[in-house]
């Protein structure tokens, strides 16, 4: 065992890329969740994200197109289940089961011509001056820009959800929907525009996986992150910082224990890879035990606009 | 019939409204119209078409024909918020509020163009002390009570300046208190010429607040009246089309003494609750005993105790001699005592269940519902028919969920229910709650029927009118305290408001 190899920075810099596609997805998921939706088919989205991006990816030899490509077509996949849920009152929690099995089966159908093929590279923004700030400039500002685009995605998310009109109307239509459409407020219309976003993130953190992670297809590769993204949002209690919070504490603890492996510590294996999850979810209940845990009212009920 | 006179200067008109839903012509050409600074009442059943109508004036819901004028000019919002931008704003009866936002961004919810958060909050503060309705903006509103709910609604509309202000159904979850101080704030609204369209079903509020009244049946406009003018019961026959039948009953010797609780003291199970407190009281067979008093002093800690939901730390609960206080709700159920709590939707009532389910979860021991673990459904459905017929339940059938009946018609159930079941010992909260006049009074006399059957009965209840009419002896809980029982005949309401404060026991029975 040679704890020595692994290197602090190195390990601090990994975590944020560990973190981006589950952060990219549990944000989405978070505004879902807040308009008063219960998409489970995040899974479905991210791999469905992650073949379409990596495609774009490879035939234009830009990633950046290939996020594009891989938003679009998160948001197209949840467009579906927005339709059977909003217009034709399927039940959530069936539709969105359904729609990871759908992403799954899409996905692999899809990436078959592209399997072995290498990723185009993404190129590293080095933020003038700030990467150059001894010990945080290397952990922070030297990253490929998905990473930036995604903490920014946060704050926007935060901003527009406490700061502004449209995130009041957002939470007034998640915390009770008949309230809303009392008051005329298009509750089925905003909820559309919610998973729109919320699938284009899981594209974006699909693609994240296969265009910079890995960076290569191979099938089912998101491999639970979506499932993980779901548990972080309700352990977050719905709150965009604590999303943050939770998904670069499980990238942290995944890389971690990735280095412990590498240096032989003497745990079981098995005890580290699930470490990852345990901890994450330890630390969310710890906090949410705290306060009001703030599930949006009319999470997962359906909506029957009255006369 | 509103005469041409009122028409010139009105506020509003409405000619001809009509609105079909499939099977049910819910307005048939209403007519009638409001003039500036006026409360006017519209009366009708459940079910009459009230709703609807102001939904059309709200822009919830659009007419099939007919026009709407407003200070002369047509009228035709289409949503809400045009006819919030035309000043016409309402205080729902329930589905308006937020419970996990706070009170400035329920507000701010509720109008077009809100000011900043900070000044908006001052003017919340402004305002809602001009009308004296204090409200502190930061609260969150699922923390308020039910009175400082309706403030924010209140508030929210007055922020706007409406000339219209139309209220569903305001006082129904309001202490009497709380009412006058709401009836303050309209009848200032009202001089400072601010018309105000006002559902109720609380036929003496609308002889003291109403100048004019209209008043539907099945849609139709049948009648127009200035309700000081009327009484109680001549509105409320207006509004049924036909005699209200009053409860009555032959008096009966009272029998043995069929539920006692004596030293009865509970800390309350919820956080705002209210303690109980040495409570002791009888009640015998062929008996029916009110309990008065202002909602919070007890009332659902006092049921909970008698049904079994949570136990007594001191003193004894006995039924027919036997101490019961540490048996279940199902044991007490299969002894005879029954319970139908307040809340409809949710505590006496699943809502998301049928009727039929709805009958199995109380009906199962007592109507033997159920055979060695197995629900027997046919016999189930039959005592629901059972119910809905002898209580005249208005739904298209058993399998219909609770929560899609109107208030008045699942309350009939809930109390039917318990009532076919034969109890020895009933004990009701509030079972005319929101109820309209007729089918409180059938409720009303089924409870007088059930205990000249030699069943005791106890009636919970903030509605005095209703005590006096039907209770053999009356109280009333204060802060978890109950006064002696007194007879209610002869009552006064100087002896009933010194109860309700509670007054020593022998200052009142004196």
């Amino acid at each position: 065992m040679d704890l020595g190899q692994i290197n602090p920075l190195l390990l601090l810099a990994s975590l944020m890329v560990a973190a981006t596609p589950i952060l990219l997805a549990a944000i989405g998921e978070a505004v879902v969740e807040k308009s008063g939706v219960l998409n489970l088919g995040v899974e479905g989205m991210m791999i469905t994200g992650a073949v379409v991006g990596f495609a774009f990816g490879v035939n234009t030899g830009a990633p950046s197109i290939g996020f594009v490509a891989a938003a679009v077509a998160g948001a197209a996949l949840s467009m579906l289940f927005g339709v059977l849920v909003l217009y034709l009152k399927s039940n959530q929690v069936a539709t969105g089961l359904g729609l990871t099995l759908f992403g799954l089966g899409l996905s692999a159908l899809i990436g078959k011509p592209y399997e072995g093929i290498k990723a185009p590279t993404m190129a590293k923004w080095e933020i003038p001056l700030l990467s150059d700030i001894p010990v945080l400039g290397p952990i922070m500002f030297r990253h490929d820009p998905m990473v930036y685009v995604s903490l920014i995605i946060v704050a926007l998310t935060w901003y527009v959800l406490t700061r502004t009109r449209a995130g009041l109307i957002l939470r007034g239509v998640g915390e009770n929907h008949n309230a809303a459409h009392a008051l005329g407020y298009k509750v089925i219309r905003v909820r559309l525009m919610a998973i729109a976003f919320g699938g284009a993130c899981a594209g974006m953190g699909g693609a994240y996986i296969s265009l910079v992670r890995v960076p290569q297809w191979v099938e089912g590769m998101t491999a639970g992150a979506g499932w993980i993204a779901l548990a972080i949002v309700v352990f977050a209690s719905w709150r965009p910082w604590r999303v943050l919070l939770g998904a670069y504490l499980f990238g942290g603890i995944s890389v971690l224990q990735l280095n412990l492996q590498a240096a032989g510590v003497p745990i079981p294996v098995e005890i580290l890879a699930m470490s990852p999850y345990l901890i994450t979810i330890l630390v969310l209940v710890v906090i949410s035990l705290r306060g009001n845990h703030g599930a949006p009212g009319s999470l997962g009920r359906e909506f029957h606009a009255t006369h | 019939m509103t005469g041409d006179m009122r028409q010139g200067d009105a506020l509003m008109t409405l000619e001809g409204l009509t609105k079909a839903y499939p099977g049910v012509l819910a307005n048939d050409q209403v007519s009638f119209s409001l003039l500036p600074g006026e409360v006017h009442a519209l009366l009708g059943e459940n079910g009459a078409g009230k709703s609807t109508l102001v939904k059309m004036i709200y822009g919830l819901v659009k007419p099939d024909a007919g026009q709407m004028t407003l200070n002369g000019d047509d009228f035709t919002p289409v949503n809400p918020a045009a006819a919030r931008a035309a000043g016409v704003a309402m205080v729902f009866q329930h589905f308006s509020l937020f419970d996990a936002l706070s009170v400035a961004e329920n507000i701010a919810l509720g109008m077009d163009n809100p000011p900043s958060t900070r000044e908006l909050a001052s003017r919340i503060r402004e305002v809602s002390q001009a009308y004296g309705l204090p409200l502190d903006p930061d609260r969150i509103v699922g923390d308020l009570s039910a009175g400082e709910r309706q403030r924010v609604e209140i508030i929210r509309c007055l922020l706007q300046n409406p000339k219209l202000l139309i209220m569903d159904e305001p006082t129904s979850v309001l202490t009497p208190q709380e009412v006058e101080i709401l009836f303050e704030t309209l009848r200032k609204l009202t001089s400072e010429g601010t018309s105000i369209l006002y559902i109720s079903h609380k036929l003496e509020e609308i002889r003291a607040l109403c100048e004019h009244a209209t008043i539907l049946r099945h849609g139709v406009v049948v009648d127009t009246c200035d309700p000081r003018e009327k009484s109680a019961r001549e509105l409320a026959e207006l509004m049924v089309g036909d005699k209200l039948h009053v409860p009555s009953r032959d008096p009966a010797e009272p029998g043995a003494v069929a539920l006692s609780l004596s030293g009865v003291s509970m800390p309350s199970p919820s956080e705002f609750g209210t303690d109980l407190r040495n409570v002791s009281l009888e009640v015998r067979k062929g008996e029916v005993l009110g309990i008065g008093g202002v909602a919070g002093n007890g009332q659902d800690e006092l049921l909970a105790v008698m049904s079994g939901e949570a136990r007594a730390q001191d003193g004894s609960i006995t039924l027919a001699g036997e101490e019961i206080n540490t048996l279940s709700p199902g044991a007490r159920r299969a002894r005879g005592l029954l319970t139908a709590p307040e809340e409809r939707l949710g505590h006496s009532a699943a809502p998301e269940m049928s009727l039929i389910e709805n009958a199995l979860l109380t009906g199962s021991v007592r109507e033997k519902l159920v055979d060695r673990g197995f629900l027997r459904w046919n016999k189930t459905e039959k005592f629901a028919r059972r119910i809905i017929e002898a209580f005249d339940v208005r739904t298209p059938g058993p399998d219909n969920a609770a929560g899609s009946l109107s208030g008045g018609n699942l309350q009939k159930f809930v109390i039917g229910r318990e009532v076919l079941q034969n109890p020895d010992v009933l004990v009701v909260n509030q079972p005319t709650w929101g109820v309209d006049a007729a089918a409180a009074a059938s409720i009303r006399q089924s409870l007088l029927d059930l205990a000249h059957k030699g069943a005791a009965v106890i009636v919970i209840s903030q509605d005095l009118d209703e005590l006096m009419e039907i209770s053999d002896r009356f109280t009333a809980l204060n802060e978890g305290r109950l006064a002696r029982p007194v007879p209610t005949q002869g009552l006064s309401v100087e002896e009933i408001g010194l109860m309700m404060g509670g007054a020593e026991d022998g200052e009142v029975a004196a």
